[in-house]
């Protein structure tokens, strides 16, 4: 169904509004762009802004240059560990959880009975707070008495699945999958059923496997979600804090940005600048993504 | 055991019985793999509520994975009475149904001004509302944090004197960071409202106020339950902005406050658990009675970062 924009209608004379209308539409419009600019885009300047001091909160603001930067990238022990771990996060996210999501939603699509059971039970993780899924992964993954451990039989040598930083990134991750799978596979249905299925039936005459009409024909038109997915993944990765500061405050083997900004503003240094600093590298990454983004918004916008 | 499988309200199975397909070894394979997948996904949650029923002793002694002994509800009694969950709920109830109801007000005028109005630098404004929901919450944390400690608030609406730990920092900062996610959708959605019913009305003289609140809002019915629905399980669930705005403890919202069943020295996991599944079930409950609203928000836009 095409949708019935606006643009296209060109200027019909200028609209007039009335003294009220303006009124209206000021604070109306005011209110939530002024909101907008002083709670996201006015601090996120100003953390570009202090990344380049060495404030402390209280003292005079210094200017000290790209001094965090250097220290952050050579001096900070905890930052590469972290940075790899963000990696790693989106990697895991990227490469299993979002596959999987998208294999079950087409397991689902083809109609097998029960699909409204599957499709609840799958989704329901997504509305657990992450917070809560930390807590939850504890009682699964604990050493001692943890249900993991049970199932192994391991009584001996535990395992201590939290415990040890080589291993433990790969618990949480299992955790953050559980719940990003859900809402990748809710994603991909709704986009699967807007396919048409003629595409389909199409293909099917012309001989395509079951696996080349998905592959060659499904996915392309599957475009759409696949950005959307591609950008709550990324982001998703990026902004990953709840799960490890409910287990253990990010420490041991789960160190991460967002979790180094949150130690360098709240902890007792209040290293201000510096903790803008590895904000700032968050930033960057983010931005490269969200700009590719609204590109495609924006081409999409302009196709309407 | 069979008391605790039952405790979580499942979603009947209610299939919609279609034409009766035989079952074929491949349909088969799928719904062994799904089953399986489906029991994997609900294993950790009813894990939860079995842990929660149970002892500390009894699990200390035979592990989480063993028969029950005793079951009871002394845990969230215990939560309820000694931990004061009842209060964090209704902090969070005091971030959330404002934050909710401020952000949907807000965002659909300006929704509702960027695609029925047609102003001009209308796809900046989208563009920026956007973009302000996909940045990561770290980046705007610091400088708020240090504003907030410096707005000094009268005692009736702040009792610490300043905006930092009180909820209105909690409530804007939610409020400002979710326009974003509700412009976008709202916006998409009005698109696609018919403009005939908008140009009747302008034709009549009505003013933009008119047009927005008779007019326009009330076909977004069904895009404000979604988004209602959605916002409030976000708002419900965040952890940050609390943990960030707010020091006593007191004030804390629930997901939050979850932190505290655990000890300085010992944590009993057995409470945390049943601390987890309280925390846990309104938005489980709103999620089983509203689903279709909520699947209908995520795809509605689903610019969700």
């Amino acid at each position: 169904m095409p949708f019935i924009s606006g643009r296209r209608t060109g200027r019909r004379g200028p609209r007039r509004y009335t003294r009220r209308d303006l009124v209206v539409l000021g604070a109306l419009l005011g209110l939530p762009v002024l909101l907008d600019l002083a709670i996201v885009w006015g601090p996120t300047l100003a953390s570009v802004a202090l990344s380049f001091t060495s404030w402390d909160g209280i003292g005079d603001i210094e200017w000290v240059g790209t001094r965090n930067y250097v220290n952050l990238f050579t001096n900070y022990p905890q930052f590469w560990p972290a940075a790899r771990h963000n990696l790693l996060w989106l990697a895991f996210l990227g490469l299993v959880a979002t596959p999987f999501g998208l294999l079950l939603a087409v397991l689902i699509d083809r109609g097998v009975r029960f699909s409204r059971f599957y499709q609840s039970t799958l989704y329901m993780p997504v509305v657990l707070s992450l917070a809560v899924v930390g807590f939850i992964s504890q009682l699964v993954f604990s050493r001692d008495q943890g249900a993991l451990n049970a199932v192994l039989g391991d009584t001996d040598s535990p395992t201590d699945w939290l415990g040890d930083p080589d291993l433990n990134i790969w618990m949480i991750l299992l955790a953050a999958a559980w719940r990003h799978t859900g809402y990748v596979m809710i994603l991909y249905l709704a986009g699967l059923k807007a396919v048409d299925p003629s595409l389909k039936e199409a293909a099917a005459i012309d001989g395509a496997s079951e696996a080349q009409t998905f592959f060659r024909v499904t996915f392309p038109t599957l475009r759409p979600v696949n950005v959307i997915v591609g950008v709550i993944t990324v982001i998703e990765s990026l902004r990953a804090f709840d799960i490890v500061y409910a287990v253990n405050h990010g420490r041991n083997g789960l160190e991460l940005l967002s979790v180094l900004v949150t130690d360098n503003i709240i902890g007792e240094a209040s290293r201000i600048g510096f903790g803008s600093a590895i904000a700032v590298v968050l930033l960057t990454v983010s931005l490269g993504f969200v700009v590719t983004y609204l590109v495609q918004e924006l081409r999409g916008e302009k196709d309407r | 055991m069979t008391a605790t499988q039952a405790a979580p309200a499942r979603p009947a199975p209610s299939a919609p019985v279609t034409a009766r397909r035989r079952l074929r070894p491949g349909r088969l394979g799928v719904h062994a793999f799904l089953m399986a997948v489906s029991l994997a996904f609900l294993a950790p949650l009813l894990l939860a509520v079995y842990a929660s029923l149970r002892p500390y002793d009894e699990t200390s002694e035979h592990g989480y994975f063993s028969l029950p002994r005793h079951l009871s509800l002394d845990y969230y009694r215990q939560a309820f009475t000694d931990s004061g969950m009842t209060k964090y709920f209704v902090n969070t109830m005091i971030i959330a149904i404002p934050g909710v109801l401020v952000t949907l007000f807000l965002a659909s005028f300006v929704a509702f001004a960027l695609a029925r109005l047609k102003m001009r630098g209308g796809l900046v404004l989208l563009m920026l509302f956007t973009a302000g929901n996909l940045l990561p919450q770290q980046v705007i944390v610091t400088p708020l944090y240090v504003v907030f400690n410096r707005i000094p608030l009268p005692y009736w609406m702040s009792d610490s004197m300043t905006m930092f730990d009180s909820y209105w920092a909690v409530v804007l900062v939610q409020i400002g960071f979710q326009l974003g996610f509700c412009v976008f959708v709202l916006a998409n959605f009005m698109r696609t409202l018919p403009k005939e019913i908008l140009e009747a009305a302008v034709v009549d003289g009505a003013g933009v106020w008119t047009q927005f609140w008779r007019i326009t809002l009330p076909l977004c019915r069904p895009a404000l339950a979604a988004l209602g629905t959605l916002q409030f399980t976000w708002m419900y669930n965040d952890f940050l902005w609390a943990l960030v705005f707010i020091s006593d403890g007191d004030k804390l919202p629930i997901t939050s406050a979850l932190n505290n069943l655990r000890g300085q020295f010992f944590t009993d996991y057995n409470l945390l658990a049943a601390g987890s599944v309280i925390v846990a079930l309104p938005t489980l409950i709103v999620f089983l009675l509203l689903q279709r609203h909520f699947i209908a928000g995520l795809t509605l836009g689903s610019g969700k970062g």
